[in-house]
Formats: C-alpha cells, structure tokens, sequence
C-alpha cells in the first residue's frame, strides 16, 4: 500500500515538528488568521448585527473615501499627526536614549533603563486615574494649579476636553509610555557591538559622536533597529485608545483626538455598522503593514 | 594617591560603549538623563503617594503632590468595599492572579514548543510558516475586535475563565523571540543527542529548554503584563461579574465612582494602580538581566 507508507514515512519525517506545533498553530489561527481574514470578508458586506451580512461589494470603501466626512476631515489627519510623531518621534528617542545608556556604567544604565521602561508597565487603565487628576480641568488640577501658582495663566484650562489641546497631551502621555521592548532590544543591541569595530574605526579616521554612530552603530546593529522599529509601528496604531481614555468619552470632543481605532469602535459598537467598521479595520491592518514594510526596506537593505 | 585616584575613574576604559566605571564624558548624559527620569518617575511617583493620601489630602486644594499623614485607609477601603453585585475586590484580584498564571505558564509551554519545531525540525512548510509568523507581529488585535468577538460567541468562550487565556496565547512576538534564540542552540548537541538515543520530547525537554532560559524568561515578562493590566476581555466578553479581574474592577472604580462616592473612589482607584503596578515592577527587577541578553538577540533576519 503506497499511501500508508508515504503516510508514514511524512509521520516519521515531518509528523513530530507538527505534533510540537500544533496547539500554537491551532491558538495562531482561531484568534489570528481567522480573524483577520473574517475582517477582509466583512468589509465587503452591510453588517448590522441582527440581520445576516449582506454582500454590496466595494461600497464601504467607497463611502470611506467619498461621503465620510468625519474620517477625511478629522480622524486621517489626526492619526497620521499621532502616528508621524509618536512613531519616528518615540523611535529616535528610544534609540538615543538606549545608546546614551550604552556610555554609562552598569549600575546607573540599568537605573535608568527601569526608570524609562517603567512606563510601559503600568496599565492603561491604572493611568487614566492619574492622567485625569494631573490634567484636570478646574483649580484643583495638578498643571493647572502649577501655572496659576506661577502667574502663567490666570484661568484653569479644560486641558482634556479642549481640542486644541487634547492632542498634544495624547502625544506626551504616548511617548512617555513608549520606551518598550523595541528600547531594550535596541540597548542590547548597543551593548552587543564588539569594541574592536570602534577601534579600527578610530583608526581609519573617524572622528565624532556622530559619524561614530551611522557608520559603526547603527550598521552593526540592523537587526535590533528593524525589531525596534516594528514595535514602534505596532505600539503606535495600538496606541489609538488614549484619546478616549484621556477626554472619557468617544467621539473625543469635536473630534480632536479621534484616531482609526476610535472610529472603528464608534461604528462598530456604537452605531453597530460592522461592516463599514471592517473596511476600516482593513485600511488600518494595511497601514501599519506598509508602515512595517517601508521599516524593512530601510534596515535590511543588502549592503 | 590621588592622581591614580584620578586615572582609576577617568581612564580610557571607562570611554565609550559599556564603560568600567566613571569618565568625565559620562557627565553630559547624566545631565539629560536625570531629568528626563524624574519627568518619567513623576506619574509613577504619584501613584503611589496618592495611595497612602488621606481623603482630606487627595482633594487639599492646592493639590499637593506628596502625602503628609500616609495612610493605609484607601488599602483598607479597597478590600473591605463590595462591587455593585456583590463581590469582593479580593474575587478579582483572585481571578486575575489565576488568569495570570496561567497565562504565563501556557504561553511558554505553547510557544516554545513552536519555536522548537520552527527552529529545529526539518518540514516542508517550515519557512512558510516562520514567514507568516513575522507578518502576524504587526498584528494590532483592536483592528479585529469585531471578528474575534464573532468567533468567540461561536466557540461558546463567552463568559467563561478560558476567554481570558485561549486568544492571547498566541504570541508572535514570543514565538520569534524564542525561535531566534534556539537558532543560536548549536545543532551539534542535537545531533549527539539523538545518536544517544534521545526523542524530540527528551531534546526539548532536556538541552532546549535550559538553553533558552532567557528568552523564556522575557516571554514570561511579557506575557505576565499582557494578562495582568488586561481589562479589555473583562469589559468585552464576561458578564458573569465574578468572572472578571481585577483591571476591570479598577476601570469601574475610575468611570463610575460620582459624588460622594467619588472622594472614597480616587483613593481607592490608586491603592488599586499602585496593587498593578507592584507586581510588573518586581517581575521585571528579577528578570531583567535575562531580558537584555535575549534582546541582543532579537534581531529580524
């Protein structure tokens, strides 16, 4: 019989890799892939909730695109700000950051690399309680009352209900938390690189800080800055609830903090329009893909 | 004496990446570090000053910072006071140290046991996997939340304790911080190994496992803060109350508590972040060395 031996022989050769795969596989699939491809699929249908999704093809993404105001005017350029300076912004931070704790020794580096990842410990939830007292908006809040102390305004500010400034708090409070596992990869990193590279660097004439790090550092450490630069692509988009979290309400006020996932949560769980929320969610899924791809291209160009 | 006093901390050795000890050139990274960690420390200070406030310091107007009389009274306030059904904090903290643990303890055992295959079998759709693995990083999970509720109403998942652990076991970050380091496990001890005779199980088990301890470790870190500041499945997909954990409880404390209730509920909201904050911290001091050697192998390839 041909196909119990072929059957056995895949059992002998490749059946014991799946056998210590499979449970990850199954988990990867259920709450992963099928996910993912149930968004792409809903995308394409009006999906209430209560009826059966019904196929209408392109229709949500046209409407997206065409008629959805509040998306064009408020929530694309809010999180493509959010995302432009969390993203490089936290990025380039955690990677000066790491390399300044590269030069100290081992007792203060380690200091200060829990005090920086410490944020990223902290529950959301946990922070909301503190982001709203020291941002609150009457006298008795911690940043109003340190600038009227100082005689710098006069009035308390409604630091989180205001659009003009909601925005740039959510950027703060995101870069404070951003220093994750992209950071500690990076410092590792950092230390990793062998001393002698420096060495016949010096050598060959290099002089400054500078050029010390894009033509030794950076090069030598490729594989952590890619990591280091995913994270961050990923942390940013996820980083979307923070608007919510800080105003305490969705929509945030006049829209000022709404980014892609808040308007995916306000229609989809809202206003239960889950179809037009997965086309959404799909425009979100290829964002932070092509974001990724760019990052790879950038760091693991064939040198 | 003290010239060599002098050289002892300023020498060449203590220049550059990784220094000895402490180098004059050292001071301007002091100068911005120090700061930045105090404005980073602040809201972490906070916390846990305002945890020990008593009522009348938590609404002192002007606020101030530091607590003058601590008290352990929101401690108290927070185990002694029920939720609106019924149910003690001492429920949720419970349910989400089970979570947690568990959490920790599948997630290694599921995820290295991929990373071993991934790693070191021969398969034909091994490559193909590792490669769909790596997409699945840029995973962000609140862009699927609609589906990935769908699927677990139709799983029967709903209201049950396995909801907290099946959907976030699967980590992709795990699987490829864990492949990469046992891509580093020379193949030569596996071979010597199976030419003694050992099973797959034994050489998991036995060489694989100890090897990769580190990367075993920042698994378990991570995993431990995915599933302990975790409120989002309590609020999404239990309604069974004394199903939930204890970041949900804290989220209630925070959007529900209104007038009077609202004095006792921020004191008690910050005795309840600083009881989350804790255990991250100290997990994260025991590990941390671990930590940074499996970062230094990190790396996308």
């Amino acid at each position: 019989m041909p196909t119990s031996s072929a059957l056995r022989k895949w059992l002998y050769h490749e059946g014991n890799a799946y056998a210590f795969l499979w449970p990850y596989a199954l988990l990867f699939i259920t709450f992963i892939v099928i996910p993912v491809a149930a968004a792409i699929g809903l995308s394409f249908t009006f999906f209430d909730t209560i009826q059966a999704p019904r196929y209408i093809g392109l229709r949500n993404y046209i409407t997206l695109v065409t008629q959805d105001d509040i998306f064009m005017r408020y929530v694309l350029p809010n999180t493509i700000r959010f995302a432009v300076i969390v993203g490089p912004g936290g990025y380039a931070l955690a990677f000066l950051l790491a390399w300044m704790l590269a030069q100290l020794p081992r007792l203060p580096r380690t200091l200060f690399a829990l005090i920086l990842y410490s944020p990223s410990m902290t529950a959301s939830v946990a922070m909301a309680v503190v982001w709203r007292t020291l941002f609150s908006g009457d006298q008795t809040g911690y940043l109003n009352s340190f600038l009227m102390g100082l005689g710098i305004v006069q009035e308390p500010i409604q630091w989180l209900q205001s659009p003009q400034y909601l925005m740039t708090i959510m950027i703060l409070v995101t870069l404070w938390s951003s220093m994750g596992i992209g950071f500690l990869a990076m410092l590792a990193g950092i230390l990793d690189i062998s001393p002698d590279l420096y060495e016949a660097a010096a050598l060959d004439g290099l002089k400054s800080r500078w050029q010390e790090i894009f033509y030794i550092t950076i090069p030598a450490m490729k594989p952590q800055m890619l990591f280091g630069a995913v994270m961050a692509i990923v942390g940013t988009f996820q980083a979307g609830a923070i608007g919510v979290t800080l105003s305490g309400s969705n929509p945030t006020p006049q829209y000022a903090g709404q980014l892609i996932v808040n308007h995916i949560e306000d229609y989809g769980f809202l206003r239960y329009e889950m179809g037009y929320a997965a086309a959404v969610s799909v425009v979100l899924l290829l964002m932070v893909w092509f974001f990724a791809r760019l990052a790879n291209r950038l760091f693991l160009s064939k040198d | 004496m003290k010239r060599s006093w002098f050289r002892r901390w300023t020498g060449v050795a203590n220049r550059g990446i990784n220094p000895q000890g402490f180098h004059v050139s050292q001071i301007p990274f002091y100068l911005v570090l120090l700061p930045l960690s105090v404005f980073m420390l602040l809201p972490i200070v906070y916390i846990v000053s305002s945890a020990f406030k008593p009522p009348d310091e938590l609404f002192a107007y002007p606020p101030r910072f530091w607590v003058v009389n601590p008290t352990l009274k929101n401690l108290r306030d927070l185990f002694a006071r029920m939720a609106t059904a019924g149910i003690p904090a001492s429920r949720y903290l419970f349910n989400s140290l089970m979570v947690t643990a568990t959490m920790v303890l599948a997630s290694i055992a599921v995820g290295s046991t991929a990373a071993y295959a991934l790693s070191k079998k021969r398969f034909r759709l091994k490559a193909t996997l590792f490669a769909i693995n790596t997409v699945a990083l840029m995973f962000v999970p609140i862009a699927v939340t609609i589906p990935r509720f769908l699927i677990i109403v139709r799983l029967g998942l709903l209201d049950s304790f396995w909801v907290h652990i099946l959907p976030g076991l699967a980590m992709p970050v795990g699987l490829f911080l864990l492949k990469q380091f046992m891509d580093a496990v020379p193949d030569e001890i596996i071979e010597a190994a199976q030419i003694d005779g050992a099973s797959d199980w034994q050489i998991y088990r036995r060489i694989i496992l100890p090897m990769v301890r580190p990367a075993i470790a920042t698994l378990a870190i991570l995993t431990f803060q995915a599933a302990w500041n975790n409120a989002e499945t309590s609020a999404l997909y239990i309604n069974n109350e004394s199903l939930k954990t204890f970041p949900y409880y804290l989220s209630t404390l925070t959007t529900t508590a209104t007038g009077a209730n609202a004095v006792a509920g921020q004191g008690m909201a910050a005795a309840a972040a600083l009881i989350l904050f804790l255990p991250n911290l100290i997990m994260f001091i025991i590990l941390q060395s671990q930590v940074m050697s499996t970062m230094s192998h990190s790396g996308l390839k």
